[in-house]
């Protein structure tokens, strides 16, 4: 039983699961180049240089964000 | 009512450590039952003092960085440690006199190993890792640490932890898997503080300000995320008494050699690699002044990172019981992660671009420069050592002590000695570094150390390969085992100077970085320190 179980495994993690990692990887890099991600990530990589000193006012910080 | 909860807990602790210590089956155990014990009952005596004060409610308005300074003292202390360790093992490679016969077995070279191990990879590098994510995800968030007093847990329980892994290893206390030696007691606590490390993560996380999170947070949570897999994975193990250091392995034979190395060599991409890549992402574009160069490659490089480097381990078993296809893909893997491990470091790199003149002034960006070029030095060595015909050759030789020296002393070192660099003053308001030409000497002395310890390495990994596989005319072997250790006696001196000079770096780091805070001019508004909280 013991044997069937690890083949079972063996060949699914090697085919359908292969598979699925791989689909969603290339899913998520596609997802990465979709149009309109440039302004978010141009927004994102600046995050370092903001609040240096001390915390966002809790609201306000929020909205500014997403502008 | 918390703290009279904690105050239970803690006498119930130091009296079961007690107990523990009365019938403790080995010296290890005994020692570190009575270290908890001290440990529970001065934390009692503490609590004791402070019952009933009025709790201060934190200032959100604040960041807590307490924590993060204490991260940050401990990080340059157990360097220097731990780098005061392998340059003494170092020496007891060249000189074996140095394992004194009056510090038997205490000071012998296999029991200082994993010290020496465990004090650069866990006690430097974590306690540098605590400090960057406690950092980072405060700034890149805009809001305060979550938890309250659960990050000084995480801090003291981290060094509660190392402590009792270093005790243990000097009393022979070991369950004998590399990089993951402490035994079962201590891989327990280790547990309960990584949960504390990762509910403080992502509850700063959550409370966050900024819409996004930024990618250094991803990497440094995918640090602490598979870190605690790989750790309760590797070390399941029955212990054969609760009142005994010794246990036994869940897994045996090459199930258990398959989860080490499974483990082994995660620990590097997760906690050596993306943990480090986390800080790498924060202070590189700090210290340079402007975004990182591409941030759809450090996408790409973070899930790149993720879906490659957990099939990798199965290249530390080529030629072993495991079966031949296991190994074979851990080695196609690990060639595969060439190219997000030089996307990353391109990354890296050309953040600088348009600012290659800072390099010129700036010897804190130059440690950091130096620093991304080891990664991309030691993730090309790596992957072609993985090479099954490449890997006959490199095996169990010194080669593999080169390589991830180069990426430990090149790659975590250096980007950890840049960071502090960048922190000490930041966290001491301090306007500047005591002085920068000792940063200058740091990073020289630093450099020509790796230089020496690595080049030494591949010259004697190399031969000592050429030689255990020399066969003469009828087939047999040429060399005898003790012959490649005397031919390598040169090179052994060689690195254990590389060892000397790279140490005396951190001593000049840790001076200056003392100075700073000593002597230097405070920043004009000096922001009201944080109560303790």
């Amino acid at each position: 039983m013991i044997d069937d179980s690890y083949t079972i495994m063996r060949i699914f993690a090697g085919s359908w699961g292969a598979v699925f990692l791989f689909v969603s990887f290339i899913a998520v890099v596609i997802f990465t180049f979709r149009p309109g991600s440039r302004r978010v990530h141009e927004d994102t990589a600046n995050i370092p240089f903001r609040h240096d000193d001390k915390p966002a006012a809790p609201r306000a910080a929020m909205k500014e964000g997403r502008q | 009512m918390l703290d009279y909860a904690k105050l239970l807990i803690l006498g119930l602790v130091a009296v079961l450590a007690a107990i523990a210590a009365q019938y403790a089956r080995d010296l290890p155990y005994m020692v570190h039952a009575v270290l908890v014990m001290l440990v529970a009952a001065g934390v009692f005596l503490w609590q004791l003092r402070r019952m009933g004060e009025p709790a201060l409610p934190a200032p959100m308005d604040e960041y807590n960085d307490g924590p993060v300074r204490a991260a940050t003292i401990a990080t340059v202390f157990w360097g220097v440690v731990g780098f005061l360790a392998g340059t003494f093992i170092a020496f007891q490679l060249a000189f074996p006199q140095l394992n004194f016969d009056w510090a038997q077995p205490y000071g012998n070279f296999g029991r200082l190993r994993p010290l020496h191990t465990s004090a650069v990879i866990f006690a430097f590098g974590g306690n540098a890792l605590l400090a960057a994510s406690f950092y980072i995800v405060q700034r890149t968030t805009a809001a305060r640490l979550w938890g309250g007093g659960l990050s000084w847990f995480v801090f003291w329980g981290y060094q509660l932890f190392i402590v009792l892994a270093a005790t243990g290893y000097l009393l022979g206390a070991t369950q004998s898997q590399e990089y993951a030696e402490p035994e079962w007691y201590v891989d327990l606590w280790l547990t309960v503080v990584w949960v504390a490390f990762l509910a403080v993560f992502v509850g700063t996380l959550i409370r966050r300000r900024e819409p996004h999170i930024y990618v250094a947070n991803w990497f440094l949570l995918s640090f602490i995320v598979t870190v605690a897999m790989l750790h309760v994975v590797n070390n399941l193990a029955i212990p054969v008494s609760v009142f005994g250091s010794r246990s036994v392995q869940v897994f045996s034979g090459v199930q258990n050699a398959m989860t080490q190395w499974w483990y082994g060599h995660n620990a590097v991409g997760f906690f050596l690699t993306a943990g480090f890549l986390g800080m790498m992402y924060y202070f590189i574009p700090k210290q340079a002044e402007r975004p990182v160069y591409s941030y759809k490659l450090s996408i790409i490089h973070f899930w790149a990172l993720i879906f490659l480097y957990i099939w990798a381990g199965p290249h530390h078993l080529h030629y072993t019981a495991l079966p031949d296809w296991a190994s074979t893909l851990g080695m196609v893997f690990s060639i595969i992660l060439w190219m997000p491990s030089w996307g990353g470091m391109i990354n890296g790199l050309m953040t600088l671009s348009g600012a290659w003149d800072k390099l010129r002034t700036d010897p804190v960006l130059r440690m950091m420069v130096t620093s991304v070029a080891f990664y991309g030095m030691s993730t090309f060595e790596g992957p072609m050592m993985s090479i099954r015909a490449v890997n006959s050759l490199s095996h169990y030789t010194d080669w593999t002590i080169g390589h991830v020296h180069s990426g430990a002393l090149g790659w975590n070192g250096m980007i950890t000695f840049g960071m502090l660099y960048y922190l000490v003053p930041k966290l001491w308001n301090r306007q500047a570094l005591y002085s920068l030409r000792a940063v200058s000497w740091h990073y020289w002395l630093a450099t020509i150390g790796i230089v020496l310890y690595a080049s030494s390495m591949w010259v004697t990994g190399i031969m000592e390969g050429l030689m255990w596989r020399e066969v003469d005319a009828q087939g047999f072997l040429v060399n005898s085992f003790a012959d490649t250790v005397s031919a390598k006696f040169p090179m052994y001196v060689v690195r254990g100077l590389g060892g000397v000079l790279y140490l005396a770096g951190a001593i000049i780091m840790a001076y200056n970085l003392w100075m700073t805070v000593r002597k230097g001019a405070a920043t004009r508004q000096a922001p009201a320190m944080a109560p303790a909280e």
